[in-house]
Parts: C-alpha cells; sequence; structure tokens
C-alpha cells in the first residue's frame, strides 16, 4: 500500500494579508506560508492506515515559500519519503498545480493519493478533484473516515453530509481522496524530533514547469471585504465590555 | 447578452435542499434582469415528484437512473458533464456543499472550462458573467469576469436566499436517457449512517455559547460551560474543536454540522470562515469576541468585541451573576 499526501503551503492567515498595487492578486513579498491545515488532517489518516496495514507514505510539497520544515515534520510524525518539487510555483492555480502533482503521480506507484478537501486560496476548485480527473481516476471528497481491505483494494470512504449525516462511497484503487478531517486529530510531534528528522530525513528533489494555459477568466480586482463589516463594536475594559453586552441581552429579552 | 444559466439540483434523501433553492432564485433574478433561461437539472432516481417545486426555473432537464439514486461522484459526473457539452450553457452552477465539491471542479477539468469556487456574488454585464468569491477564509475577496463558453461558478451555501427560488409551479420537463456507462464506475454509493443524536440539540437551543479556536485547550471550554449556564445556553463550537475531539460533532455549527437560528449567538474566538458562517448567520442576535479586529466573523455579527475571550468571559460571567444575585 503506497499512500501519496500533498501538503500544500497556503499563507497564514493569521498574518495580515496585502494586497499587490494593481489591486489584481495579493503581495506575496512578505507572505508567510504553511501547510493547509486539511491537508495536515489528510497526512495524520494517511499514517493510521499505514500503521494499520503497512506499506508506505510520501509526503509530497510544491516549493512555495520554505516548505523543508512542513516534509520534515511530516517525517517526524511518520512519512517514509519526502518529495520537494521545484519550480515557480507562488500564486499557482489548483487547476495547474494539478497537472504537476499528475506528471509526478503517473511516474510513482501510488495506490492511493490522499489531499485535503480545499484550500482557502483554490479559486479553481479543489486540487484532489482535479488531479482525479486528469489521472481517470475516481475521486470522493469530504471524506472524514475510511475502512480500507487491502485483499480487494478496495476503499469505504465516510463521506460527510450537513447535520452529521454520512454515506459510504465504495472505490476501487488507485483513487484520490480528499480528507476533510482524520479519524484522529493530527499528532502533535515535539520539535526535538522534528529536528531529528531534518538530520536525518533525505528530501527527494524535482524539478518541474508549471503549465501556462490561459485560465479562461480575468482577475478585475481583489479586495478586502468592506468597511470592515457590520458589527457595531464595543470598547473598553473587560467589565464595561461585559455591562454592555449584558444590557444588550437585556434590551433582545435574554436575560432577566 | 441573453443569458443561459444550468442551476445542479441537489437533493438528500428525497428533500431538495435548500442550496438548490438559493441557486435558483439568484439564477431567476439575473434571468429576469437580462433576458435568458434557467434550467433546472436534476439527476436521481423516482425524484420527478420535486419537478413541482422548481418553478423558478424555465425548464428541467431530468436524469433518472438507480444508479443515481444517492450521490457518487463518478456517475453524476458522467451524466453531468455530457449534458454541459452538449447544450454548452454559459454558466452551470453548483453548489459549494459535499456535492458540488466533488463534481464543480472535476467538470471544469474534463471539460476544460474555467471555474470559480467560493461565490458568494454573481452579476451579468453585457458580455460577462461576474462572479465574486471570498477566498482566505473570508478575508479577501476575488472578483473575476468570464466572457466566452461555458464556465462553472461553485456557489457558497447562504451566499443567496433560498426564498428567492421557492417557487411552485412545474417548468418545461424534458427527461433524457441517462446513457450510463456502469462499467466504466469504479466507485458507488453503499449506505448512509445517520448521526446518532447528542445530549443537547444545538439547533433548539435559544441561547448559543459557541467556541473556536481561541478556546485554545479543551480544559477552558469549561469556562464556555459555565457562561452558558450563566446566560441559560448550550456550548457549540466550530470545527476544529470538534476535529480536536473537545467536543462531539453534535455541537458542531457549520458545513458539515448544523445549521443554528438561536436568539443570541455568542461566538468567543471564532474567526469566521464561509464552513463556518453558512450555519449560524440567520441567527437573531450575534455577538463575537475575537482579538484579530480582521476578523470574518465581525462581518456577520451585530456586536463585536477585540478583546481576549478570557478577558471577556469572567467579567461577563460576574456581571450576569451579579443580576441574579
Amino acid at each position: 500500500m503506497n499512500i501519496l499526501v500533498i501538503l500544500k503551503q497556503v499563507p497564514d492567515l493569521v498574518e495580515e494579508l496585502e494586497i499587490n498595487d494593481d489591486g489584481t492578486d495579493l503581495d506575496r513579498t512578505w507572505m508567510r506560508y504553511i501547510p493547509s491545515e486539511y491537508d495536515e488532517h489528510a497526512l495524520e489518516q494517511a499514517i493510521l492506515l499505514k500503521e494499520e496495514h503497512g506499506g508506505t507514505v510520501t509526503a509530497l510539497c510544491l516549493r512555495i515559500g520554505e516548505v523543508d520544515d512542513t516534509l520534515f515534520t511530516a517525517a517526524a510524525r511518520g512519512a517514509d519519503r519526502l518529495v520537494r518539487i521545484e519550480g515557480d510555483f507562488e500564486g499557482i492555480s489548483s487547476r495547474d498545480a494539478a497537472a504537476v502533482y499528475a506528471d509526478h503521480i503517473r511516474r510513482g506507484n501510488y495506490d492511493l493519493v490522499l489531499t485535503g478537501v480545499q484550500a482557502h486560496d483554490d479559486l479553481n476548485g479543489p486540487v484532489g478533484a482535479r488531479l482525479a480527473a486528469q489521472l481517470e481516476i475516481p475521486y470522493v471528497g469530504v471524506v472524514s473516515g475510511m475502512h480500507l481491505d487491502p485483499e480487494t483494494g478496495v476503499i469505504h470512504l465516510h463521506k460527510e453530509y450537513p447535520g452529521g449525516l454520512l454515506t459510504v462511497i465504495r472505490t476501487e484503487l488507485p483513487a484520490v481522496v480528499g480528507i476533510q478531517s482524520a479519524v484522529k486529530p493530527p499528532r502533535y510531534v515535539p520539535i526535538a524530533k522534528i529536528r531529528q528528522a531534518s538530520k536525518s530525513a533525505e528530501i527527494g528533489e524535482e524539478t518541474a514547469e508549471p503549465q501556462s494555459l490561459t485560465p479562461g477568466y480575468t482577475v478585475r480586482r481583489v479586495f478586502k471585504p468592506e468597511g470592515g463589516g457590520r458589527a457595531e463594536i464595543i470598547d473598553g475594559a473587560p467589565e464595561d465590555i461585559a455591562a454592555r453586552l449584558v444590557s444588550i441581552f437585556s434590551e433582545h429579552g435574554l436575560v432577566r | 447578452m441573453s443569458i443561459s444559466i444550468f442551476v445542479i439540483a441537489e437533493h438528500l434523501e428525497g428533500t431538495l435542499a435548500d442550496m438548490t433553492f438559493e441557486m435558483l432564485g439568484k439564477a431567476r433574478q439575473l434571468a429576469d434582469e437580462r433576458g435568458g433561461t434557467v434550467t433546472a437539472v436534476l439527476a436521481g432516481y423516482n425524484v420527478a415528484q420535486l419537478a413541482e417545486q422548481l418553478g423558478a426555473a424555465d425548464a428541467l432537464i431530468l436524469i433518472e437512473d438507480e444508479l443515481l439514486a444517492e450521490f457518487a461522484p463518478q456517475p453524476y459526473q458522467d451524466v453531468i458533464s455530457g449534458l454541459i457539452r452538449e447544450r454548452a450553457p454559459g454558466l452551470v452552477m453548483v453548489g459549494s456543499t459535499s456535492m458540488g465539491l466533488d463534481l464543480a471542479a472535476a467538470l471544469a477539468t474534463t471539460l476544460n472550462v474555467p471555474m470559480l469556487s467560493s461565490c458568494i456574488d454573481l452579476s451579468v454585464e453585457d458580455d460577462a458573467y461576474v462572479v465574486t468569491s471570498q477566498l482566505y477564509g473570508g478575508k479577501i475577496m476575488m472578483e473575476t469576469a468570464v466572457t466566452a463558453g461555458t464556465a462553472i461558478a461553485q456557489i457558497l451555501p447562504g451566499a443567496f436566499r433560498a426564498e428567492d427560488g421557492q417557487r411552485a409551479g412545474t417548468p418545461t420537463l424534458e427527461e433524457i436517457p441517462p446513457g450510463l456507462h456502469p462499467e466504466n464506475f469504479r466507485m458507488r454509493f453503499e449506505n448512509f449512517i445517520k448521526p446518532e443524536a447528542g445530549d443537547i440539540d444545538i439547533t433548539q437551543a435559544p441561547i448559543l455559547v459557541s467556541v473556536g479556536r481561541g478556546i485554545q485547550t479543551q480544559e477552558n471550554i469549561a469556562l464556555a460551560e459555565e457562561l452558558a449556564e450563566a446566560l441559560g445556553g448550550s456550548v457549540s463550537s466550530s470545527r476544529p474543536i470538534v476535529d480536536q475531539d473537545w467536543l462531539p460533532v453534535t455541537r458542531q455549527v457549520g458545513k458539515s454540522g448544523m445549521s443554528v437560528k438561536p436568539r443570541l449567538y455568542l461566538a468567543l474566538g471564532i474567526s469566521g470562515a464561509p464552513e463556518h458562517v453558512e450555519g449560524m448567520k440567520n441567527a437573531d442576535l450575534i455577538v463575537a469576541v475575537n482579538t484579530d479586529p480582521d476578523a470574518p466573523i465581525f462581518s456577520v455579527a451585530h456586536y463585536g468585541v477585540v478583546a481576549d475571550i478570557f478577558d471577556v468571559m469572567p467579567a461577563l460571567e460576574e456581571r450576569l451573576g451579579e443580576r441574579v444575585s
């Protein structure tokens, strides 16, 4: 059982996002990248599958910002193989990224590809769905549980719907799965273990030229939601804030 | 330009999803303004009786097959991509839902047409569909325009009003054969797993004290429980809290969780990503406390407090206690 996990670097939303001068993209000069949270769940799910069924887990990153720490962290969590693809990928769309991943996968020998169900910057939709369509293999997303039958090469995927409802979809391998959440929260690894991995683990390096097809649309404007929203902001010391909130609750008949 | 919009209808266990009506309502409005047609596409099995609820559409294309009874990506993609290729509508609206997230990007790839996700607004100009997408956890908006050929827009739940698309009347019905090739499918729907009932039904709670990542630790949830008790409410949460196993999934608000409409929704340390907002934006009164003044939750909240929840929670609890005593 060979599993590939795609770890995508996305802007850290804790940092202020800046827009470029002509207002058509983010200004990425000082951007801080972190792995997409959904992808961290995909990695955890892959390691859980490996622990149960054996096999290998490969973690793959396009070089966007600093990715070596992301890869070494994956190794510390249990990934066996690390791959970094070098190229001009900053701001790459999920469509064009899928083509790069597809090329890597065609040359590999993977039974299962796990990736996050989406990333917060996917203007062109989830990369997993695009990747599977390019490879012409099954894709199921919004998955938060699974049961693998290695004998038959079949995986039963738990797909989420509103209100806690799940459907089970039986899928033959190879397949791409978009993970909403792993069955357990991503494991914590101490810094010391990541440091150790950075000394012992090797990152396989590949290069790729992203295709530059026309996207079929024009970006007219990138902007922050206007006016800072509609909330009336309550300032003051905690006691003043509390007093004001209680008086608002009272006006709405929520407290006696 | 005269518009032509396809709306991919969604249904679950025999009921049309609100998403369908939200998309239909917007499509209807655009067609009324600019001239053109709205076509609902309904794929399923024994779903013909749903047609009478789709009066907001001019036409309905019905595709029925046992393999389409419940959603599985491959068969749905097969019939819908064939249909879009043949009819070449200007715009295809798909929900940003469990079904739509599997479908839209795959259709766009197979058909090699542009696809824009996280759409929160849509308009039509002389020669273009203009799509506004809400990205980066709700912090950045992108306005894009598509001019030629077919494009796919993936619509965020709650972006448009369901009431606008709920019109009785049966549109002109066209039934087309599914023409499925089951031998090509390497997946199938197996069964449903129904949620277990939780200790508390948050959809019925009049007051929700809802915690997000800002609560930091499992132990701190007790602080929210105390505050909820002082307010006579219950504790709910955003997704990350459930993913950490700090609260059961029955307490989760948002996509794949519950949609709630309490009299008060007190959001503590919740940033307000679109996935969360779709489940709570209809609450009567929304109060948000967050340290990040740019948190998108402040654009849906009625009142906002830019502060540390660990300062506000005890002060609020104390104040509430004073009133009782």
